[in-house]
């Protein structure tokens, strides 16, 4: 009778002690899992150096110092949905992990987004530009780092159009990201005043562009605007100089064009190229001494994209609002995360809104010429910067149904 | 004029790219088709060796200051030479086994060639110039043609229609096809018939190459390259008839000119439209356009 006693006392001690647990970290780890394209046209400007940048931002927050323990992982979503899908069902079910980074693929970060809606858990999206993930797609569970095609239509589109580029033919992707950016961009030439004189959508992934160029070539529209990313924007800006293109009047407007891509295609083809990111790695003193040790862990010694960069940003943000509140639950955690305002070397201080939309300052940037460049790397210069309150898309032209 | 909403002149246009694509998908389904048809392997690593061709070139130029045109003598033979040795090593010992066996490995290789470059040089590819001789083009009134697709179109059916040539026409072609039906009777005269099957393997893993370097100045050099056209290159050989040189020829221009045209009149199915075609081929004609029953 003493002995049932004292285990009945032990047990409703265990479970109060048990009960207080629940307020803790789930598992005593701090899962992040960047998922990605590892191998594909999106390898370079996301892959491993996101993996990378999480790892750094990890370093930074000094985990191990404050004694909680963080996890990385990664996977390889090859850019196909159904992948990304399976990937992060066994993540949040199996491995029990907390966060999911990064996913550059809008129609995957989409499937991401809902699956870590029903899970609770939490989805940082540097990766992806679809600008529906803070507006009819938005989540209590995610927040859209980095960039979108609303900033980008917005920056790029604007920009070009005042200067004169008022009639427009596209070359899309056809899928989600190439829609959403089509759809912004047009949405800008129109409003100032510019007119659409036609459209195409290439396949996804696609390699020759020859004739799509061909009739954006016909069409005689001022600007071909290129309405794709990473290795299909790379080719179609080669091909399009192959067909004398920009020779013939025309001109190219990179909707979405990365550090890397411009490496890649190097400085005599892409010079001249006007486009707008919100992280460059020459910015100043905190970026360079950040591109520095990135590099030198970096595949190839690459330099960052403005995608490591948001991964970096993401991560650290989110590692501080754990440690305020003390859960890694994924819906507590973005709550937090929207209270407390952001700070880091590579982008600043900015705030995350209640759509799920991080706000920064932008950049509109030109590539350099030849002879203006004085490194492998240095290869953008500075035309403007949009500040940070007009840069993304107001907060009640969203339609995101967290915002009323 | 317009023929279904589109100008004439747009169509030619674009029925003259579908045909300068087409040249590729010749030029790699002749490989394909040299090998298959003499030595029954399917080469899965052929599009690994385009690839390989490309970047042999790129090296050649970025290392050695070895430009353009001696790239397309020295890129083929290099290459082609690594195919000798696959052949010597690995695939001469799988000639006795199931068809399958020789798909598994070529398989197998193209992925680990893939991976292996895709970790020295990373995804994004790499620029490639072309040679000054070919930039520039002419107005043909309804469209711009660069120099440098002129120079494919030529330069692809000069090879294809010469190793058609030889294949059908000369002696060593007859030796090699004698080979194929009874090697035992035909090395009874004489022949040394294992050094000819590896020399026909390199020579199609060379013909793959050479296609790369033509590729190289137009498309980026990256290690996905391959990939992505292997898939269509093994539809039209199987359209044209695994065997037939020919109809790896015809099959490949004239598919070409069919993408191109769909690329105008409905953009969205330009990847799938080969496939299509080849299911109902198959459903008609099981051995292909040009095959015959074996």
């Amino acid at each position: 009778m003493k002995r049932r006693w004292i285990s009945m006392l032990a047990g409703a001690a265990f479970a109060l002690g048990a009960g207080a647990a629940g307020a803790q970290i789930s598992d005593g780890v701090i899962k992040i899992g960047v998922l990605n394209d590892m191998s594909g046209l999106y390898a370079d400007l996301s892959g491993p150096g996101s993996v990378v940048a999480a790892r750094l931002a990890v370093e930074d927050f000094g985990a191990a110092r404050k004694g909680m323990k963080v996890e990385v992982v990664s996977a390889d979503h090859q850019n196909k949905p159904d992948v990304g899908s399976s990937i992060a069902r066994r993540w949040y079910d199996v491995d029990k992990v907390d966060v999911i980074v990064d996913v550059p693929t809008s129609s995957v970060a989409l499937a991401i987004n809902e699956i870590t809606r029903q899970m609770g858990r939490a989805f940082l999206a540097s990766g992806p530009a679809t600008s529906d993930l803070t507006g009819k797609a938005c989540s209590p569970n995610t927040i859209h780092w980095t960039y979108d095609t609303w900033m980008l239509a917005n920056g790029t589109g604007s920009a070009i159009v005042r200067t004169g580029g008022d009639t427009w033919f596209f070359l899309t992707a056809d899928y989600a990201f190439g829609h959403a950016l089509e759809r912004d961009t047009e949405a800008v030439v129109l409003k100032n005043g510019g007119r659409v004189l036609g459209k195409v959508r290439h396949p996804f992934p696609g390699t020759d562009f020859s004739s799509f160029l061909l009739q954006a070539q016909a069409s005689k529209a001022k600007v071909i605007g290129l309405a794709n990313a990473g290795g299909d924007t790379i080719n179609s800006i080669k091909q399009a100089a192959e067909f004398g293109i920009v020779r013939g009047g025309q001109s190219l407007a990179g909707l979405l064009v990365f550090l890397t891509d411009v490496r890649a295609l190097g400085l005599p083809t892409a010079q001249g190229l006007i486009f707008t990111e919100t992280f460059y790695w020459d910015l100043n003193d905190q970026t360079r001494a950040f591109t520095k040790r990135f590099s030198e862990q970096a595949p190839r010694n690459i330099y960052p994209s403005m995608i490591h960069a948001g991964v970096y940003s993401a991560v650290l943000h989110y590692l501080k609002a754990i440690e305020a509140i003390k859960t890694d639950d994924g819906t507590k955690v973005i709550e937090q995360m929207k209270k407390m305002p952001t700070d880091d070397p590579l982008f600043g201080k900015g705030t995350v809104r209640a759509d799920g939309r991080k706000i920064h300052p932008a950049y509109l940037v030109e590539v350099k010429k030849p002879a203006e460049s004085k490194g492998p790397w240095d290869l953008h210069k500075i035309r403007a910067t949009i500040p940070a309150d007009q840069a993304f898309r107001p907060l009640a032209e969203g339609g995101c149904p967290l915002v009323k | 004029m317009e023929i279904f909403g589109v100008p004439t002149q747009a169509l030619f246009g674009q029925l003259l790219i579908g045909l300068i694509n087409g040249s590729f998908y010749a030029l790699l389904s002749l490989g394909l088709a040299v090998i298959f048809g003499q030595l029954n392997i399917i080469n899965f690593a052929h599009g690994a060796q385009y690839m390989m061709g490309a970047f042999c070139a790129y090296v050649l130029l970025n290392e050695l200051a070895i430009g353009y045109w001696w790239s397309l003598l020295l890129a083929p033979l290099i290459v082609g030479a690594t195919g000798v040795v696959i052949e010597r090593l690995m695939l001469s010992r799988l000639y006795k086994l199931d068809h399958l066996y020789g798909l598994l490995l070529t398989f197998g290789l193209a992925l680990v060639l893939q991976g292996l470059f895709r970790h020295e040089f990373g995804s994004a590819g790499l620029p490639y110039a072309m040679p000054e001789q070919l930039t520039g083009g002419r107005d043909l009134g309804f469209m711009f043609l660069p120099n440098y697709r002129a120079w494919v179109i030529v330069a692809s059916l000069a090879v294809c229609l010469g190793t058609w040539y030889v294949i059908e026409r000369t002696k060593l072609g007859s030796y090699l096809r004698a080979a194929t039906e009874n090697p035992a009777l035909v090395q009874a005269f004489g022949v040394n018939v294992p050094r000819m099957i590896t020399l026909t393997y390199g020579f199609g893993v060379a013909l793959a190459a050479l296609a790369g370097v033509m590729a190289a100045p137009i498309y980026q050099v990256s290690p996905t390259m391959g990939a992505d056209l292997i898939i269509v290159v093994f539809a039209v050989v199987v359209i044209g008839g695994m065997g037939s040189i020919l109809g790896a020829i015809v099959t490949g221009f004239g598919l070409g000119l069919i993408e191109g045209l769909t690329k105008v009149f409905y953009p969205e199915a330009s990847n799938t439209v080969i496939f299509i075609i080849m299911a109902i081929v198959l459903l008609l004609r099981p051995a292909g356009l040009f095959g015959t029953q074996k």
